[in-house]
């Protein structure tokens, strides 16, 4: 109970950033599926949105990024969506070619 | 009583963070991948609202739009054009799954003891309750800021900081071209190959 009456600081936001950053590392290191280390990426880049949000915002300190964390979000924004693009045409031509979608199957150029 | 001792603030904080970490966590432990897409959806939307209530409604407005509305649709189209039925679920070996948890649990430990021994980031805003809400509309500055003028800086003394803070323009036409490339060779790379022993078609 007593963390609903404290407040909340950047420490929290980077909690929950970290949380997500660690997930989707294991995620990328874990899944077979091409799709699940797409997912992964995703959320590493979310996780450092959350952590440039906190640092910028004007709540939770008084010298704050501003909005410099928040246009460096956008930006991260942005590129995630082309990433996300490029990667699963690049997983649809894997498929197309191997038709399999497991990351362990391409092994072509193994010596 | 105990209803007026809450700060909402923190309250709705732990119910987006709790959300967030847990649909993440859900992506990493579920094995379907249909799952998982729609996981990666409520985790992602509830880390809007976490942005909401750092103060950046544009940026959280954004991750809706672009991230829920667009990025995920695409990943849910790949998931459905490469869903036959083996590919669905995937296990993962366990020794896989205790080398990976282990190396992320100390990745996870260090970055949580960096979070929490700065004193700057553990101690509130002073200024907290002066912060007005009618003082945060950013939506004109950002754009602004894009297009080259930091309206929100201009009252910076140092005048070569100044200068520094001219805005992002550049970084904004690097990043329109890049999506202009991106989209292009997506569509050059996922569209359907002509075989070349087709009779008489372009290889």
């Amino acid at each position: 109970m007593i963390e609903f009456i404290e407040p909340i600081h950047v420490s929290h936001y980077l909690l929950v950033g970290a949380v997500m950053f660690v997930t989707g590392a294991v995620c990328m290191a874990t899944k077979r599926n091409v799709i699940g280390i797409l997912m992964g990426v995703e959320l590493v880049l979310n996780g450092a949105n959350i952590n440039f949000i906190a640092f910028g915002s004007k709540y939770l300190r008084s010298d704050s990024l501003g909005l410099d964390g928040q246009m460096i979000a956008l930006f991260v924004i942005v590129l995630a969506a082309a990433e996300a693009a490029v990667a699963l045409a690049i997983a649809l031509n894997f498929y197309n070619n191997h038709t399999t979608i497991d990351v362990d199957e391409a092994d072509d150029l193994r010596g | 009583m105990m209803l007026a001792a809450i700060d909402w603030h923190a309250f709705f904080f732990w119910l987006f963070a709790l959300l967030t970490c847990g649909f993440a966590l859900a992506v990493l432990f579920s094995n379907n991948v249909v799952h998982m897409a729609f996981y990666l959806i409520l985790a992602l939307g509830a880390s809007a609202g976490l942005f909401f209530l750092a103060g950046a409604e544009f940026v959280g407005a954004m991750q809706l739009m672009i991230y829920v509305g667009g990025t995920l649709v695409l990943v849910i189209f790949g998931v459905m054009l490469t869903a036959q039925s083996q590919f669905v679920s995937m296990e993962t070996r366990a020794g896989e799954w205790v080398v990976a948890l282990g190396v992320g649990g100390s990745l996870l430990f260090m970055l949580l003891i960096t979070a929490f021994n700065v004193e700057d980031w553990r101690s509130s805003n002073p200024e907290r309750d002066r912060v007005t809400i009618a003082d945060n509309q950013v939506t004109t500055q950002i754009g602004l800021g894009f297009a080259g003028v930091r309206v929100d800086k201009l009252e910076q003394p140092d005048g070569r900081l100044r200068a520094g803070m001219s805005g992002y323009l550049l970084p904004f036409v690097i990043v329109s071209i890049h999506l202009l490339v991106v989209l292009i060779g997506a569509a050059y790379m996922a569209r359907t190959k002509r075989r070349k022993d087709d009779s008489g078609g372009r290889s």
